[in-house]
C-alpha cells in the first residue's frame, strides 16, 4: 500500500508544530470488565502534530483514540483535551466532542439525511449556527473534499471513498481543533483509498492536529511527525517516521514491520 | 502491475456493447398468462380448479348481497319486497343500514348536533394531514397541535375554558422545560412533568370557573353516555393511537436507557400491562377503579377506557420500537455522539427517525389491532357498533336481523384497517433511502 501516496508531493514545510499542548494523557488505564485493554498510557500531543498509531489488531489503538472523545470511558488516569479534563461530567464531554472531529472505519454517515443535512446538522443543533451560514460552510468543505455536486444526494448513493470524504467534511464543519481517524481506509477499495488519503494529506498541510489509526505506512512516512506502535494495550515504541521504519528498536516492532512491509 | 503490455494479451475488446431491447415475443399479456397461469399441465389444472372455486363462492354470495331491499323499513317489509319481486327470501335486508345509519354512526348523540362530530372529523383529518404527509407550511402544524382541543370542545361541548386550560398546561410544561433544562437535563424533564400536573390539579379549575362566570362562551355539553357507534370507536381508537405512540416511544427509550431505575420501571410497566388481557384492564377501568377513587368522584368511563387502551397499546408499541432501536447500527449512535449532539438531540435527529422507519410495519400492526380491540368496550356496557346491534334487534321492526349488520360493521372496520395498512406501505416507500 505504500505506493498509494508517493505520486503526490507532500508539502511538509507547511506542517508547523506549535508548543501548545492539544492532548495530554497521563497514566491512563482502561478495562473491559476484567480485561485490561489499555495499560498505563502516557501521551502528549502538541497543536499541529500528525500522529499515526499502528499495531496488530486487538492492541488497543482504536480504543485509545475512542477514549479521547469519550466514546469509551477510561477507569483511571487523566485525559485532558484542549484544557478540558474528561470525566463523567456531561458538559465537559460535549465540549470536548464539539472540539474533536472523528472519522470512522464505516463512515457512520446518517443514511436518512442528505449529504448537505449530514454536514449542517451538528453546526445547527450544537453550535446554533444559522442555517444559511451552516450551509455555506458545508459547501465550502464539500468543495474542499471535491464532492460539492453530491450535496443533495443520500449517503447510500455514494461510493465508499466519497462517503468517507463526506464524513471528513462533516467533521470539519464543526471547525474542530483536533481530528481523530479510526482506520479510515480499511473498508475501502484500493482505488478509493488514494482519494481519502489525499484529502487527509491536504488537511495535514493546513496544520490540523491529527491522530490516525491506520495501516497505510506510505501515509505515515509522508505525513506523520510521530509514529506510535502499540501492542497488548501498551505503547511499545514511538519515534519520528524515518527512524521508526528504518531503525526500529523493539523486537516486537521489528516483527510487526517485517510482517506488514514484507510483501 | 503496470508491466503488463497489451501485445502479450491474446484477446482485446475493441468497443463496448450497447444495451439492447429483449425479443418482442417475450413481452406483453400473452407472456404473462403463459408464465403465471398456464406454465405446465399441472399448473393449468390448478388454475382451472381455482377459477371454479371462486365462481362457486361468488355464485352463492352475490345473489344474497344483491338484494333490492335498501328502502325497506322493517324485516317484514323486506320479505314483502322480495316475495313481490318473485325472489327468494334468503337475501340480505339492507334496509336496516339505511334505517339505523344515524344510530350506527353517532349512537345516541343528539340529532340536531350531528354537525359537531362531523366538523370534528374534518378538523381531525385536517390536523392529521401535515403529520401524515408532511408537505404543509410550518404554521399548519400549529393547527395540528390545537386540533385535539378543538375536537374535544366540539364533541363534548361545555365552556370553552376547560380545554383552553388543559392546553395551557402543556404550554406551561414546555416553557418550564425550556427554562429549567439550562441548569440540568433531569431538572428540565421533572419540571416539564410537574409544572403542568400541579397547574391542572390546583389552578386550572378555579381559573376556568372564574373565566366561565365572566365570559360564558361554549357549546352545549354532551355526556359521554350519549356517544356510540362508529363515533365511539373512532374517538377511542384515534385518541389511543395518538397518545400511545409518544408514550410507547418514551417507554422504549426508557427500556434502552443506562439509568437503572428508569430501565426497571419501564420493563415493569411494559411486562405488567402486556401480560394481562385487555378485557381485564377494561373491567378494571369500569369496575375496580371506583374502589380506589374517593367517593363521589365522577371520572368519565369513556376517558377511563381511553387511558386503559392507550396504556395497553403503548406497551406493545414500546416493544416494537425497541426492536427498531436495536436495529440501528451502533455506529449511528457513535457518529451522533462524536459530533457533540446531546442524548435528546441524537435520539430525535438520528436514532429515532431510523428506528421508527424500521418499526413502521409493527407500529401500524399494533394500531390496527388496537382499533379492532375498541369493540371490546361492548363488554363494559359502552355502545360501540357491535353493542348497538343488540339495541337495534330489540326493536320490533328489526327483531331477528344479524348478518347484514355484522357484514356492514365488518366492512367499515376493514376499510379503516386496510387504509392504515396501505398508508404504512406508502410511508415505507417514501422513506426508502438505501437503493434509490
Amino acid at each position: 500500500m505504500s505506493e498509494a501516496v508517493t505520486d503526490r508531493t507532500v508539502n511538509r514545510s507547511a506542517m508547523q508544530v506549535s508548543d501548545e499542548v492539544a492532548i495530554e494523557i497521563n497514566s491512563m488505564n482502561k478495562w473491559y470488565g476484567t480485561f485490561h485493554v489499555l495499560r498505563d498510557i502516557n501521551l502528549t500531543v502538541n497543536q499541529g502534530e500528525r500522529i499515526v498509531i499502528c499495531g496488530p489488531s486487538g492492541s488497543g489503538k482504536s480504543t485509545l483514540i475512542r477514549c479521547i472523545n469519550r466514546l469509551e470511558e477510561h477507569q483511571s488516569g487523566q485525559i485532558i483535551v484542549e484544557g478540558t479534563e474528561l470525566s463523567s461530567d456531561l458538559k465537559n464531554i460535549d465540549k470536548v466532542r464539539s472540539e474533536v472531529g472523528m472519522c470512522f472505519q464505516h463512515f457512520n454517515l446518517f443514511p436518512h439525511l442528505t449529504i448537505m443535512e449530514n454536514c449542517t446538522l451538528a453546526p445547527i443543533w450544537v453550535r446554533k449556527t444559522p442555517k444559511k451560514e451552516a450551509e455555506a460552510t458545508a459547501m465550502h468543505f464539500l468543495e474542499k473534499v471535491k464532492i460539492p455536486e453530491q450535496a443533495n444526494k443520500y449517503p447510500g448513493q455514494l461510493s465508499g471513498g466519497q462517503q468517507q470524504r463526506v464524513a471528513i467534511a462533516r467533521s470539519l464543519c464543526m471547525k474542530p481543533r483536533i481530528m481523530l481517524f479510526d482506520e479510515p481506509t480499511s473498508a475501502l477499495d484500493p482505488e478509493m483509498i488514494k482519494e481519502v488519503l489525499d484529502t487527509m494529506i491536504e488537511l495535514a498541510e493546513e496544520g490540523m492536529t491529527m491522530l490516525c489509526v491506520t495501516h497505510e505506512m506510505g501515509f505515515a512516512q509522508a505525513v506523520a511527525n510521530r509514529v506510535i506502535f502499540m501492542d497488548q494495550g501498551q505503547i511499545v515504541e514511538q519515534n519520528e517516521p524515518h527512524a521508526f521504519f528504518n531503525n526500529p528498536q523493539s523486537e516486537r516492532t521489528k516483527l510487526f514491520l517485517s510482517q506488514i512491509l514484507g510483501h | 502491475m503496470s508491466d503488463t503490455h497489451a501485445q502479450t494479451v491474446a484477446y482485446v475488446r475493441e468497443g463496448m456493447l450497447e444495451q439492447q431491447a429483449p425479443p418482442t415475443k417475450e413481452a406483453g399479456a400473452i407472456r404473462w398468462l403463459r408464465e403465471n397461469l398456464f406454465p405446465t399441465w399441472l399448473n393449468a389444472i390448478m388454475t382451472l380448479v381455482a377459477i371454479y372455486v371462486i365462481w362457486y363462492l361468488l355464485s352463492g354470495l352475490l345473489p344474497w348481497i344483491i338484494s333490492p331491499t335498501w328502502f325497506s323499513g322493517s324485516l317484514s317489509e323486506c320479505r314483502e319486497i322480495l316475495t313481490g319481486a318473485g325472489q327468494s327470501t334468503h337475501q340480505a335486508c339492507w334496509g336496516v343500514i339505511r334505517d339505523r345509519w344515524d344510530q350506527l354512526v353517532f349512537g345516541f348523540y343528539p340529532q340536531e348536533l350531528y354537525w359537531r362530530p362531523v366538523l370534528a372529523l374534518v378538523v381531525l383529518l385536517a390536523g392529521l394531514a401535515p403529520i401524515l404527509f408532511g408537505r404543509f407550511p410550518k404554521w399548519f402544524l400549529g393547527f395540528s397541535m390545537a386540533s385535539p382541543f378543538i375536537i374535544f370542545l366540539l364533541l363534548w361541548g361545555g365552556p370553552i375554558w376547560f380545554p383552553v386550560m388543559v392546553a395551557l398546561g402543556f404550554v406551561l410544561g414546555a416553557v418550564a422545560f425550556r427554562s429549567a433544562v439550562r441548569f440540568n437535563q433531569i431538572v428540565g424533564v421533572l419540571a416539564a412533568i410537574l409544572v403542568p400536573i400541579l397547574f391542572w390539579l390546583f389552578l386550572a379549575e378555579p381559573i376556568a370557573d372564574a373565566l366561565t362566570s365572566v365570559l360564558p362562551i361554549g357549546l352545549e355539553s354532551i355526556s359521554s353516555k350519549q356517544f356510540g357507534g362508529f363515533l365511539l370507536s373512532i374517538v377511542i381508537g384515534v385518541a389511543a393511537i395518538v397518545l400511545s405512540l409518544p408514550l410507547g416511544i418514551m417507554l422504549a427509550l426508557g427500556r434502552a436507557s443506562d439509568l437503572f431505575i428508569v430501565t426497571k420501571l419501564s420493563v415493569g410497566f411494559i411486562e405488567i400491562i402486556r401480560g394481562v388481557p385487555l378485557i381485564v384492564w377494561l373491567f378494571t377501568a369500569s369496575l375496580l377503579l371506583n374502589y380506589f377513587l374517593p367517593p363521589g368522584t365522577n371520572f368519565d368511563l369513556t376517558l377511563r377506557v381511553i387511558i386503559m387502551v392507550t396504556l395497553f397499546s403503548a406497551a406493545y408499541i414500546a416493544e416494537v420500537v425497541r426492536g427498531g432501536l436495536a436495529a440501528v447500527p451502533k455506529g449511528q449512535y457513535e457518529g451522533a455522539d462524536s459530533l457533540g449532539l446531546s442524548y435528546w438531540q441524537s435520539m430525535q435527529l438520528i436514532v429515532l427517525p431510523q428506528a421508527l422507519k424500521i418499526s413502521i410495519p409493527g407500529i401500524v400492526n399494533t394500531f390496527i389491532g388496537l382499533f379492532k380491540d375498541t369493540t371490546l368496550v361492548l363488554f363494559i356496557g359502552l355502545l360501540d357498533p357491535l353493542g348497538l346491534t343488540s339495541t337495534i334487534r330489540a326493536s320490533t321492526d328489526w327483531n331477528g336481523i344479524y348478518w347484514e349488520l355484522y357484514v356492514f360493521i365488518g366492512l367499515m372496520f376493514f376499510i379503516a384497517c386496510f387504509s392504515m395498512g396501505r398508508y404504512s406501505l406508502h410511508l415505507e416507500k417514501k422513506l426508502q433511502r438505501e437503493h434509490r
